[in-house]
């Protein structure tokens, strides 16, 4: 790839030594090499990509950018206005503004190097061609190649744009600012805010002890928690799969009805309900205590350690008719032989669950649990819909006993505005997802023969 | 052998009926306390209504000075339609690319979407507010639209699992007969596709009616453009929760039914859409 790539930046070069008159003009003039061809539409649009560019970066983009490096240096002031007889804001410069518009005028020259360097190629391949007496793909060629041998190309465009502009242009974006110190000290347009390097990451790693204590705390529990609600769900999902799909079971149907309207009802409506279920004063509480089980409420989900408990034993209610649902499929793609065989041999149920069933549905279902357990530590809803994090403790910054790091994030934002610190965490959360898929997804097999399966 | 067989199927019907009345259980509450009058608010000393009424219901559609539930449905369902066409449609195009379509750029995109979706998605939600205010359509129920079909490109996986099942030779027989790229995509894959045109569907028009992070951060203070989980969850903040728990109950059922149904009805698909395309052996 890298040796490619370089044999192609000499091939640009060579394009413009090896080509003529029009060619060469490419090199400053977008699309000419295809315009005074007689490809006009192909080279009006060329063209009309470098003109917008070139005016969007005179009129907005390269203000942005050449601010890029500092982030602005005019603060906001007051200056007191003689002719209206009171203080106006003069507004200075608005370094939030500056990195956003900064990194999309970026992104947009990446995209227009791109259109360049094929503006290049077209025009020396047209140059060839043209000498080789060959004809000269029309503008309605190049739309009958995107039904078929470019359809790839119709197909992304629509779709990489809206990732571009909504979900790569705000990642860079956030993932910068974790190297600024954009928090509530420093907010535009009020205050400016700048480049700090790493030093959020040296501050949240061991220099403030209280922020990477609370850092160390929520690793721990997001890893423990993504853990139990992984394998915990997945084992009894397939165990519930097995029973309703036992032979000799009857109404396997309505079986399955009950436990899917659970899936079906969206799950803020059964997590909010089950937070009010649960509460000191809520109906449970109110239940056992009626019935005279308990004379002091439990503390579901106000007491740390059993809330922790709690929200695992909740997420088995969510998840585990959600696992009987993919996994019944699956189960009965496992060759009834192998059981027959191991029946003969005199293996019980147990047995087979663990030398059977178990290895072939984790083998086939790798990929799954791998995407599980990274949403699981990214499982906002549950967490954040139960206990919105609390109990509150004071040995955390603005966060409580059952937070993940994603629900720490967010409470950072939205509650702390500490955008800087908040986007650090993302990181550190990017990286452990990172880790664990790239340990787990190597070593299976249904990932490495992607290709293969067809 | 056939009586520890039987044995071993009542314990199971046993186990099966306990666990049952576990799930069902808050769903019954929540029906219940959606038609409780009396006592009122939401944490009472009594398990059950003492009264009942239907008015928790005509209220969400008579008394809406504060919670517009009408107004939130309708956007909700607007919102819903359009980014299910969308996201569909933008799904399994990226998937039918990446199953099918062999070009230079698709191993360096699936790998940049895989990395991609390892970032925290909430992240990235400050910026994007940011970028809906530069474009002027901040509190718009347009942006949530982009927004919701905007990250379809990250969700190819389970289609593309599934595309890749349907046999190359197929596709590869039609090329040979003179059709373009196209014409397989719309007359030979797409008809085989069914379960997960279906599961797709689904998913895409489910996710407006459950998200209420996103619309929170778009929003913000303008309750007209407000979608149904936002609407609903404002109704349990610490001011609102003793007057309008039963109401929220009340629209909760509402809202739960048209997907509940609509999941079971489409179950089938829904199973053979997940399994074909996320579980390969």
């Amino acid at each position: 790839m890298q040796k490619r790539a370089h044999t192609e930046g000499i091939g640009f070069l060579r394009y413009f030594v090896k080509g003529d008159l029009l060619t060469r003009l490419s090199f400053f003039l977008m699309g000419a090499g295809s315009l005074f061809r007689g490809q006009i539409v192909k080279g009006l649009l060329y063209l009309a990509i470098q003109a917008g560019y070139i005016y969007y970066m005179i009129t907005f983009g390269a203000f942005y950018v050449i601010k890029l490096p500092t982030l602005g240096t005019v603060t906001q002031t007051k200056e007191f206005d003689p002719a209206l007889g009171f203080s106006v804001i003069k507004p200075g410069d608005n370094s939030m503004l500056i990195l956003l518009y900064g990194v999309m005028s970026l992104l947009l020259g990446i995209v227009v190097i791109v259109f360049y360097l094929m503006n290049i190629k077209t025009a020396y391949v047209n140059q060839v061609t043209l000498r080789a007496g060959g004809r000269l793909k029309s503008f309605r060629d190049d739309l009958k190649d995107l039904l078929d041998s470019r359809f790839h190309v119709t197909v992304l465009t629509l779709p990489v744009v809206l990732a571009a502009a909504f979900t790569v242009t705000p990642l860079i974006f956030m993932i910068l600012m974790a190297f600024t110190n954009y928090n509530r000290d420093h907010q535009p347009p009020g205050n400016l805010f700048t480049w700090i390097g790493l030093q959020n990451f040296t501050q949240v790693l061991y220099g403030n002890p209280l922020w990477s204590n609370t850092l160390i705390r929520l690793f721990l529990w997001t890893i423990v928690w993504a853990f139990f609600a992984t394998f915990l769900n997945y084992i009894f999902g397939i165990i519930l799969a097995l029973m309703i799909n036992k032979k000799g079971i009857r109404i396997k149907k309505f079986w399955r009805t009950v436990f899917i309207t659970t899936v079906a009802v969206p799950q803020f409506v059964s997590l909010m309900l089950i937070s009010k279920f649960l509460h000191d004063q809520g109906a449970l509480n109110t239940l056992l205590m009626n019935l005279g089980v308990i004379r002091q409420f439990i503390p579901f989900l106000s007491n740390g350690m059993i809330a922790k408990i709690t929200v695992i034993v909740v997420n088995l209610w969510v998840g585990i008719p959600y696992t009987m649902l993919i996994s019944s499929g699956v189960l009965m793609n496992i060759p009834e032989d192998l059981y027959e065989a191991s029946r003969i041999d005199g293996a019980g149920t147990v047995a087979q669950f663990f030398n059977i069933t178990m290895p072939y549905m984790l083998q086939v279902t790798t990929p799954y649990l791998i995407t599980q357990f990274v949403a699981n530590i990214n499982n906002f809803n549950v967490i954040y819909l139960l206990t919105q994090g609390d109990p509150k403790s004071l040995n955390l910054y603005q966060a409580g006993e059952t937070d993940l790091l994603v629900t720490w994030l967010y409470k950072l934002t939205v509650n702390e505005q500490n955008y800087s610190l908040a986007s650090t965490i993302g990181i550190i959360i990017f990286v452990i997802c990172a880790a664990v898929s790239l340990l787990t997804y190597n070593r299976s097999r249904a990932v490495q023969e992607e290709d293969q399966f067809q | 052998m056939k009586k520890k067989e039987s044995i071993s199927n009542a314990g199971i019907y046993v186990i099966l009926c306990v666990m049952s009345l576990i799930w069902l259980f808050p769903i019954v509450w929540l029906i219940l306390q959606s038609f409780r009058e009396t006592p009122q608010g939401a944490f009472t000393k009594n398990f059950l209504p003492l009264t009942y009424t239907t008015q928790n219901y005509t209220k969400l559609f008579t008394d809406t000075t504060l919670f517009n539930y009408p107004r939130w449905f309708l956007n909700t369902l607007v919102v819903a339609v359009a980014s299910c066409i969308i996201t569909t449609v933008l799904v399994l195009l990226t998937a039918y690319a990446f199953s099918r379509l062999r070009f230079a750029a698709r191993r360096p995109m699936m790998n940049v979407i895989l990395i991609l979706g390892m970032f925290p998605g909430f992240m990235s939600m400050i910026a994007i507010y940011h970028i809906l205010k530069a474009i002027g359509l901040i509190q718009s129920l347009f942006s949530l639209v982009l927004i919701y079909s905007g990250g379809a490109i990250t969700k190819y996986y389970i289609a593309k699992g599934f595309f890749d099942t349907i046999p190359r030779s197929i596709d590869e027989a039609a090329l040979i007969d003179g059709a373009t790229k196209n014409e397989v995509f719309w007359k030979i894959s797409l008809p085989l596709s069914k379960p997960i045109i279906i599961y797709t569907i689904l998913e895409s028009f489910i996710a407006p009616w459950v998200d209420f992070i996103v619309v929170s951060v778009i929003m913000k203070d303008n309750y007209n453009n407000y979608t149904i989980a936002l609407g609903l969850y404002q109704m349990l903040t610490r001011e609102n929760i003793t007057k309008y728990f039963t109401q929220f109950c009340a629209g909760a059922v509402l809202i739960a039914i048209p997907i509940t149904v609509l999941f079971i009805v489409m179950q089938k698909y829904y199973v053979g859409g997940v399994t074909a395309g996320g579980a390969k052996g």
